[in-house]
């Protein structure tokens, strides 16, 4: 799989609006001078009018975000995941969410993939505060076709949504003719009977990868991709737990509040099995590689299929 | 509408006010009786609206920013007959749509407020709006004073002096007072009016309760052109009201019915005293 492209969900958000850029002209985008980092300098290029930095201002700007989608524009607010959903939680709550306003935020850098940057920068914990909030749709996406899709299904949805991307160029897993976007619906993208792993973002292709090893051990996992954190998809998820019975979650978030708490709230109350989460298990990140990161904590293909066997 | 006439609105808001805040033994009555002038004369007089057609595409906006002197503002919509003043009295109650502090589900709120520093950003969004989108309508905000110690609110006045939103106007209530106490004692905001002149507003000081003032400052923001305006409104909080006038005590506080009843005899006595002059 040497040639399997690699592109960052960031970069797909720019790209994206910029696309539907023309076909939408209501659609607006701010930012908090890190247009560079969103990779929504793409979408200024070609629509500078429509193009709004705020400044270093995160909180003021999801208020601008909400007063333009009252005049019929439909803003995209973009930042890192920190600060979207970290620093400006309760604007994002009171000016957006109570109201139930047509504003997207994009929120980029999210998760320890961003790297370099460190703990201070790497949000763990966006997932879990977005998903709180009555009416918030939470997404997201794990390659370039799915984040794609995201954007333009956020666009015609009518409501508050918050779309999470990576800083990290990630594999392109979507890429086939039946590939199909539903806001709300999860994804099987492999088949099996006695595990099943529930995925989000990169995490699915580390998924998609331990599955491959654990064949070879005659394990037979099932892997989902929820892109749709909420609503959440719970019946391709009972579904699944009902077949295999053992169930373990994966993503680049904390394990408290994020797609694994979804999960154990869907299935314990519907369908109780043992759930093994893997994320990140209540700790700060730190410095590094994406790459060295994601192996650090378990969350590449290598350290899924291990905490998957010692799970079984 | 002449002086006389927007006294006797104003009168019936503060009636409105001393009554809901009553009926809901909670609520704001000090803040919102020292904006009640403003609140008249924006929905009597200033603002392009229509009662019948609250939605109405190309009306003028306003975000109250302080929200928790949302029984002020909801007087004013209901004596301009956006809904029925009898309906005050369910303020704060469970099951009524006047909820302690204004969103979207009340006839004539252009956006949700409550949690202070915030409308003035989603005022200033609208603002920008209207100019993204050529379209000629004006947005108003209000700010307590105490507000002003949000820095939310210097984050919203530097984008919209920045932008020239000459088409928004941001209103301050200097009445003095936060529930901690004097404003001056808290933390001071002072000097207001430097400071949005620093952020590249134009300013204009007013009395908050002399409606040839207020008139006088609506329309030199109106004629201002490449930047935003704020009306620095010098208010007494709980003006109208005997007891409540400049008593720190009445910003969060609702009467009783003995003080209930002393309120509403002071504002019997000035809507006497206006009737008299024609």
């Amino acid at each position: 799989m040497a040639d399997v492209k690699k592109i960052a969900t960031r970069e797909s958000y720019g790209n994206a609006l910029k696309e539907l850029g023309a076909e939408y002209p209501d659609l607006v985008v701010l930012d908090a001078d890190l247009a560079a980092a969103t990779k929504t300098g793409v979408f200024k290029k070609a629509f500078p009018d429509r193009h709004i930095d705020c400044g270093i201002a995160e909180c003021n700007m999801m208020g601008i975000a909400a007063g333009l989608s009252l005049t019929g524009k439909i803003p995209f607010v973009s930042s890192f995941a920190m600060f979207a959903a970290g620093r400006a939680f309760e604007q994002v709550r009171n000016s957006i969410g109570y109201p139930h306003l047509n504003v997207k935020i994009g929120a980029t850098h999210a998760g320890i993939s961003v790297g370099e940057d460190g703990a201070s920068h790497q949000c763990n914990e966006d997932i879990a505060l977005m998903r709180s909030i009555p009416g918030m749709v939470v997404m997201c996406p794990a390659d370039d076709i799915e984040a794609k899709a995201a954007v333009r299904a956020a666009l015609e949805y009518e409501g508050p949504v918050y779309l999470r991307f990576g800083r990290a160029a990630c594999n392109v897993i979507n890429d086939r003719p039946d590939y199909k976007f539903e806001i709300g619906k999860g994804d099987k993208v492999r088949e099996g009977k006695d595990v099943t792993i529930v995925a989000t973002g990169i995490g699915v292709d580390a998924a998609l990868g331990a599955a491959e090893m654990l064949e070879k051990d005659g394990i037979s996992a099932e892997v989902i991709n929820i892109c749709t954190i909420k609503p959440l998809d719970e019946e391709i998820i009972i579904e699944s737990a009902k077949k295999t019975g053992k169930v373990v979650t994966v993503e680049e978030h904390s394990v408290i509040g994020g797609l694994g708490s979804a999960v154990c709230d869907c299935l314990s109350a519907n369908y109780p099995v043992k759930v093994k989460k893997l994320g990140m298990q209540d700790v700060f990140g730190e410095s590094g590689s994406a790459a060295a990161l994601i192996h650090k904590y378990g969350l590449d293909a290598e350290g899924v299929y291990a905490s998957v066997k010692e799970f079984l | 509408m002449d002086n006389l006439e927007l006294k006797k609105h104003a009168n019936d808001v503060r009636k409105g006010i001393v009554t809901s805040t009553h009926a809901a033994k909670a609520g704001h009555p000090g803040g919102s009786l020292s904006s009640a002038d403003l609140f008249t004369y924006l929905y009597f007089e200033e603002m392009n609206i229509d009662p019948k057609n609250p939605q109405k595409e190309d009306r003028d906006r306003f975000v109250l920013s302080k929200g928790h002197t949302a029984p002020g503002l909801y007087s004013a919509l209901a004596y301009r007959g956006f809904f029925p003043v009898e309906d005050l009295t369910t303020l704060r109650k469970l099951g009524s749509y006047l909820q302690g502090h204004p969103n979207m589900h009340i006839p004539g709120v252009d956006m949700a407020s409550g949690s202070l520093g915030q409308g003035i950003s989603a005022a200033a969004g609208m603002a920008l709006g209207a100019k993204l989108g050529n379209k000629d309508f004006r947005v108003y905000t209000l700010l307590g004073d105490g507000e002003l110690e949000e820095g939310q609110v210097w984050e919203a006045a530097m984008f919209s002096g920045f932008r020239k939103l000459d088409n928004f106007v941001v209103i301050v209530d200097n009445n003095g007072l936060q529930i901690d106490g004097p404003i001056d004692q808290v933390c001071s905001p002072y000097p207001i009016a430097d400071k949005f002149r620093a952020f590249n507003f134009h300013v204009i000081e007013v009395d908050a309760h002399d409606f040839d003032q207020l008139r006088a400052a609506f329309k030199e923001a109106r004629e201002t052109k490449g930047a935003p305006t704020c009306i620095l409104m010098h208010s007494l909080k709980g003006k109208g009201v005997s007891f409540m006038e400049g008593s720190v005590e009445w910003h969060g506080k609702a009467p009783n019915d003995e003080e209930y009843a002393i309120a509403m005899a002071d504002l019997d006595k000035i809507e006497a005293e206006l009737n008299a002059q024609g």
